[in-house]
């Protein structure tokens, strides 16, 4: 029997189980997967439970509900990896062997690497989106907060769902006014980049959006660390910008263990070839979705997409034979815009955002780069494609490779 | 794409000066690029920082971030601040004839 070993069940992990368990032989593979968390999580929709719009319920389910019969499901925490042994130690001593190990352990906020990002502060003052439990805490905080200066703020890059923070911008507007506080409140929205998105067509459209809705942009402000006490962020150019209530999108980084294992890069991310996640170091380990340093967004859609192109390949590498399929980096993000619009980018590795109509030229329905009630819908429906259609496996109408057909040059 | 002789080399620069050969740097177009944007003399913690984003860059293909060079080169970001001031991503890439960084997307 062949080993196959996935670690991490989250959405890049879930997804690799379903497509590959029906294209190897089971008398040939066994397929095992472990988490640590028995909860499947719709990070997704962590962006609007702040606002009432989403509980904790809608964005929970029970992770075997999506592992296919016929793969092993381990819960557990993943404690070392031993490339040269090709073993996995979970904690409580257990081990487990591999002949070829997919390495989907996400990546994760980690508040620790920002100095003054602790104590009494952390809840009250400073909070985050990107946990259920951050989420929860500030929809608490926001229904009785008086007003004052709000400031969002991106630690580092790269970060998952790198439109996230804006669309909390853009929402965090709507929802102000909706509830008659907006001129109690000023927006400010802070990045370490020198504009508000890494690709410049998609930055003026987004900055003409920032701008009508009155939210002050702060670019190149890289954070050294939070001095709570004042409620302020100070970066390292010395400048300081003073908040009364803080979101963040703290540090992300890969799990510890990769790092442990000497398979990580700065933020333990995963070297890989780019067109197939073969890892640069080991022939066969292999890492998708936002555990792998790749040179295009953190997002579900790009998990999805390059899972794709993996299931695809691994059938035939583990013959000798070549890997046909080469990923393109293929991304595609709604952007939630507040007042039931939204806006949709797909893009890849060479192709940045461009406005057009997707998936189908001229038609749509979705419209690229453009604020439409259709892409929030998109949006909204996309919940129900993720647990019902996405993590399964099943088909989903939208190619993995990007299409210049509909895009507008 | 403009074309310029520095240091008695002909070097392609793009529209913001920055060079699109790496290859065509040498250690004195590095001293007369960081001469334009007011870094004089170039000191030893300069020179540490530029070799690290060199061999960095023939291994990876990509200028290394702020985060990248701190982790690897043993050169703190407080530090980088001092040494190339202001956007200290873009002056180092600047000075060692690399794109500048992409900061992911
Ligand atoms: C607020 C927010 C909004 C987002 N919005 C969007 C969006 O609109 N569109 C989009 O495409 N993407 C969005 N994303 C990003 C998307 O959720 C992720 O890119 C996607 O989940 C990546 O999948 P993954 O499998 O690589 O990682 P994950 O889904 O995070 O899975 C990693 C898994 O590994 C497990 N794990 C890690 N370490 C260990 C260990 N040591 N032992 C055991 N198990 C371990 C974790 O428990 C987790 O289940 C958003 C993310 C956030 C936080």
């Amino acid at each position: 029997m062949k080993r196959l070993l996935v670690l991490g069940a989250g959405t890049a992990g879930t997804v690799v189980v379903n497509k590959l368990r029906p294209r190897l032989d089971p008398a040939e593979w066994h397929i095992t997967v472990v988490d640590q968390d028995a909860c499947h999580h719709y990070q997704a929709g962590y962006l609007f439970i702040p606002f009432g719009i989403y509980r904790r319920r809608d964005v929970e389910r029970p992770r075997r509900d999506f592992i296919p019969a016929g793969v092993e499901m381990i819960l557990g925490q993943i404690e070392e990896i031993d490339p040269e042994r090709q073993r996995v130690a979970l904690a409580g001593g257990r081990h487990l062997d591999y002949d070829y190990l997919v390495i989907a352990t996400g990546t994760r906020p980690v508040p620790a690497q920002t100095p003054g990002y602790d104590g009494d502060a952390v809840g009250d003052s400073i909070h985050q989106f990107y946990t259920a439990d951050g989420a929860v805490a500030l929809y608490e905080r926001l229904k009785s907060w008086e007003g004052g200066r709000m400031v969002v703020n991106i630690m580092e890059f790269p970060f998952k769902c790198p439109v996230a923070p804006l669309e909390f911008t853009f929402l965090a507007d709507w929802w102000f006014r909706e509830h008659g506080r907006r001129d109690k409140v000023e927006l400010v929205f802070a990045t370490p980049m020198s504009e508000v998105f890494t690709k410049p067509v998609a930055a003026s459209h987004l900055t003409g959006v920032l701008e009508a809705k009155e939210i002050r942009v702060e670019t190149d402000l890289y954070v050294e660390r939070i001095d709570a006490d004042a409620g302020a962020l100070v970066a390292y150019d010395g400048r300081e910008l003073p908040y009364d209530l803080l979101v963040t999108v703290p540090v992300n980084m890969g799990a510890e263990v990769v790092a442990r294992a000497g398979l990580g890069d700065e933020l333990n991310h995963v070297p890989v070839d780019k067109g197939t996640f073969l890892s640069t170091r080991y022939p066969n380990i292999f890492a998708l979705g936002d555990a792998a340093a790749l040179p295009t967004s953190k997002a579900g859609s790009v998990a999805h997409f390059s899972v794709e192109v993996f299931a695809d390949n691994f059938p035939r590498y583990v013959e000798g034979l070549e890997m046909l399929e080469r990923f393109d980096g293929h991304a595609n993000c709604f952007i939630e815009s507040g007042f039931g619009k939204g806006l949709l980018i797909d893009f890849n590795y060479d192709t940045e955002p461009l406005p057009g109509k997707y998936p189908l030229p001229g038609i749509g329905p979705f419209s690229l780069l453009q604020e439409t009630v259709t892409n929030h819908w998109g949006k909204m429906m996309f919940r129900w494609v993720y647990w019902n259609l996405l993590l399964r496996g099943r088909e989903i109408p939208l190619p993995a490779e990007m299409s210049m057909y509909g895009k507008e040059r | 794409m403009p074309i310029a002789t520095i240091a008695g080399r002909e070097v392609s620069l793009n529209d913001e000066g920055f060079m699109t050969d790496p290859a065509q740097w040498t250690e004195e177009i590095a001293t007369f690029l960081a001469g334009q944007i007011g870094i004089d003399p170039l000191t030893d913690e300069h020179w540490k920082v530029i070799r690290f984003l060199r061999s960095d860059y023939t291994e990876q293909g990509e200028t290394a971030t702020l985060r990248r060079v701190s982790t690897l080169a043993g050169v703190d970001t407080k530090a980088l601040y001092t040494l190339f001031p202001g956007k200290p991503a873009r002056k180092m890439a600047y000075v060692a004839g690399l794109p500048k960084p992409k900061g992911c997307v």
